[in-house]
């Protein structure tokens, strides 16, 4: 049996690593000595220890979004019809002639390997095509909604990790209490619910019955503030679409914090730390919720995949102008580019978080090694 | 048979295991039932429009806006969720097995190749990726459960291969290889068997998504046109929201009653599989 070390971005053996940078698992200290002669050796220090390995994911990143883009070639060449009968169509009269001209005018009777390129090389411009539904090209119209989601998205990660991460612990250090329980059946139901049936229900509580806020759009039709009156105008009618969004991936956060604080609980150094005399708050915080966190955060980039798809639904249901409720529309009148535009440009985004998410790991334990 | 048993008393000293099963199969029966207790077309105008539950005994769930009775509706509904979630489900699966232990049997490049793919499906944002599917080729219940099962089947592929690669190393599978038995057999026969615990769970864990995620497409106006689905209902149901909001709200109720108990069952085998991990 022959085994492979694999060495870790700063040179150490993976499992070495763990020991030394972990200053609660003390008793696996015996393989300091074998690792130390290693860390000295200076050329290992020249390498910044978070760029390398999130350049790399960058290089995975780039081939990802190339490889969805090839994707998106074969769905556009397995749909039925293509571009040339769908503008015939709309034009509505077709004569064979018309249908030649533009099957020649869009390069579609072209060998279809010489059309993939073509298409690659539009991509790799981010030339994403002509909408026909909207009669403009699709790369702009995509820049144009993309904030209004942005705006959606971020404040609803933020508030669905924070309070999400918050219940999990409360509920995780009162395990079995009224408390523990009710976080739990409320994660539980709120994670079986569907967005757009909380939104709706949420217009007709605090829209229609108590009248308390905007049941739809981005701002007041015709009221045309400006300055800090516009920002509180945004504000308002983000808050039902945010909430809307935020209690699904609240729920998913809290069960999945939950589970993974009584995980740590339950290991050894946890043990150790509380024998040493260390208060059980500071156990909770400083050695618990560290360690806890990060299967959490690895979950970050499949959650934004996830809640790109939700923004469709809760634009739709809110009438917000931004990428999903594009989306929709692009859906209605079978815009083909239009959504495939979307699709890239989505996937986009998720690639971006898993960088992010990548940096944010590193930072929070330093243990990991290059992927 | 004294296996099944035992399994069985885990399972039921949770007792939110069985609340989730009681609902599960009261969905079961429902649908089952739908057809005899409502025989008529559910899309059939039958009494008069905006009932609301209760108002009218013949009609004890109320009607929507054009007159159709709402119980005959939610009770044809729970059979679209159910095929739909099933069937999305078993194809997911099937997919995701062979994936995962191909990949995680052979190693090397195919588990290279194979692994850069889910990562690259799992990149793109799933419930986009149905709809586009959906909106191209048409909204039939078979294009909803093929674009439901596209994006389903990474995670299972990915616990299956988790579970070949350690299962691969050990004796059993070894002495197999001794015996010389074929790549398939050794799979299918020895590997296979002992990696299901997790892929049953995911299933019921993945029915519930899928049933969401049909829901979410229906109520877009995405769902087959030709049945009744709970989603479809609560679009159809905005229309009239403010005057009439419980045609809405109660296909939504019976949305999450079926997730929620799928997602209770999906723990509960979770505890009873795993009883090391029954801590929680």
């Amino acid at each position: 049996m022959q085994k492979v070390v694999k060495r870790n971005i700063l040179g150490y053996k993976n499992n070495e690593s763990k020991s030394q940078r972990a200053p609660f698992h003390s008793t696996a200290g015996s393989l300091w000595t074998d690792g130390a002669q290693e860390r000295l050796d200076p050329q290992r220090f020249h390498v910044p220890a978070l760029i390398k390995p999130v350049l790399s994911r960058l290089w995975r990143s780039v081939a990802i979004v190339v490889a969805i883009a090839a994707l998106n070639f074969i769905i556009v060449h397995m749909a039925p019809g293509d571009v040339a009968d769908v503008m015939a169509g709309e034009s509505g009269a077709a004569s064979p002639e018309y249908l030649a001209d533009l099957k020649q005018r869009f390069g579609l009777d072209q060998p279809l390997i010489v059309q993939f390129f073509v298409y690659m090389g539009r991509m790799a411009q981010f030339d994403l095509g002509y909408s026909f539904r909207f009669g403009r090209p699709v790369a702009s119209l995509i820049f144009e909604r993309l904030p209004a989601t942005l705006i959606l998205a971020i404040p609803t990660l933020m508030l669905a990790f924070v309070m999400g991460s918050v219940l999990g612990v409360v509920a995780s250090r009162r395990v079995g209490t009224w408390r523990d329980a009710a976080i739990s059946v409320g994660a539980l139901v709120f994670y079986a619910t569907p967005l757009f049936w909380i939104g709706l229900m949420l217009i007709i509580l605090f829209g229609v019955k108590l009248g308390w806020l905007p049941t739809g759009g981005m701002q007041t039709i015709g009221a045309n503030y400006t300055g800090f009156a516009y920002v509180l105008d945004v504000g308002r009618h983000m808050i039902l679409p945010v909430v809307t969004l935020s209690l699904f991936y609240m729920a998913y956060y809290a069960r999945l914090m939950r589970a993974s604080m009584l995980e740590v609980f339950g290991q050894d150094f946890i043990a150790t730390a509380r024998s040493k005399g260390l208060s059980e708050g500071r156990v909770a915080y400083r050695h618990v919720l560290r360690n806890a966190l990060l299967p959490v955060v690895t979950v970050l980039g499949l959650q934004v995949a996830h809640l790109l798809g939700g923004t469709v639904l809760v634009e739709t249901v809110f009438g917000w102008p931004g990428l999903g409720r594009l989306a929709f529309d692009s859906v209605l009148s079978r815009d083909v580019n239009l959504l495939l535009g979307i699709l890239l440009m989505s996937s986009i985004l998720v690639v971006s978080t898993n960088i992010a998410v990548e940096a944010l790991y590193r930072w929070l334990d330093p243990r990991i090694g290059a992927a | 048979m004294r296996n099944a048993l035992a399994f069985w008393r885990r399972f039921s000293r949770n007792r939110a295991a069985l609340l989730g099963l009681f609902i599960v199969l009261a969905i079961i029966a429902v649908a089952v039932a739908a057809p005899f207790l409502y025989p008529d077309d559910p899309m059939g105008m039958v009494a008069q429009p905006f009932l609301w539950p209760l108002q009218d005994p013949e009609f004890p769930f109320g009607s929507d806006s054009l007159g159709r009775d709402l119980g005959a509706q939610i009770f044809h509904g729970a059979h679209v969720s159910l095929l739909i979630g099933a069937t999305a489900t078993i194809a997911s699966v099937l997919i995701g097995v062979t994936v995962g232990s191909l990949a995680g049997y052979y190693g090397g490049w195919v588990d290279e190749a194979l692994m850069r793919f889910t990562e690259v499906v799992q990149t793109i944002p799933p419930f986009i990726l149905t709809i586009i599917v959906v909106a191209i080729f048409h909204s039939t219940i078979g294009t909803i459960v093929v674009a439901i099962s596209i994006v389903s089947w990474p995670s299972v592929a990915r616990l299956v291969r988790a579970e070949f690669l350690t299962l691969r190393e050990r004796e059993f599978v070894q002495a197999g290889i001794v015996m010389g038995m074929s790549d398939f057999r050794l799979i299918v026969t020895q590997i296979l068997p002992n990696s299901m615990t997790p892929v049953i769970i995911a299933a019921s864990l993945m029915m519930a998504s899928s049933i969401l995620i049909e829901a979410g497409l229906s109520f877009l106006g995405l769902g087959d046109p030709n049945v009744v689905s709970w989603g479809a209902i609560i679009g159809a149901g905005r229309e009239a929201i403010r005057e009439a909001w419980y045609i809405s709200a109660l296909p939504g109720i019976a949305i999450i009653a079926a997730v929620l108990g799928l997602n209770l069952v999906g723990e509960g085998l979770n505890d009873a599989l795993n009883p090391r991990l029954r801590r929680r």
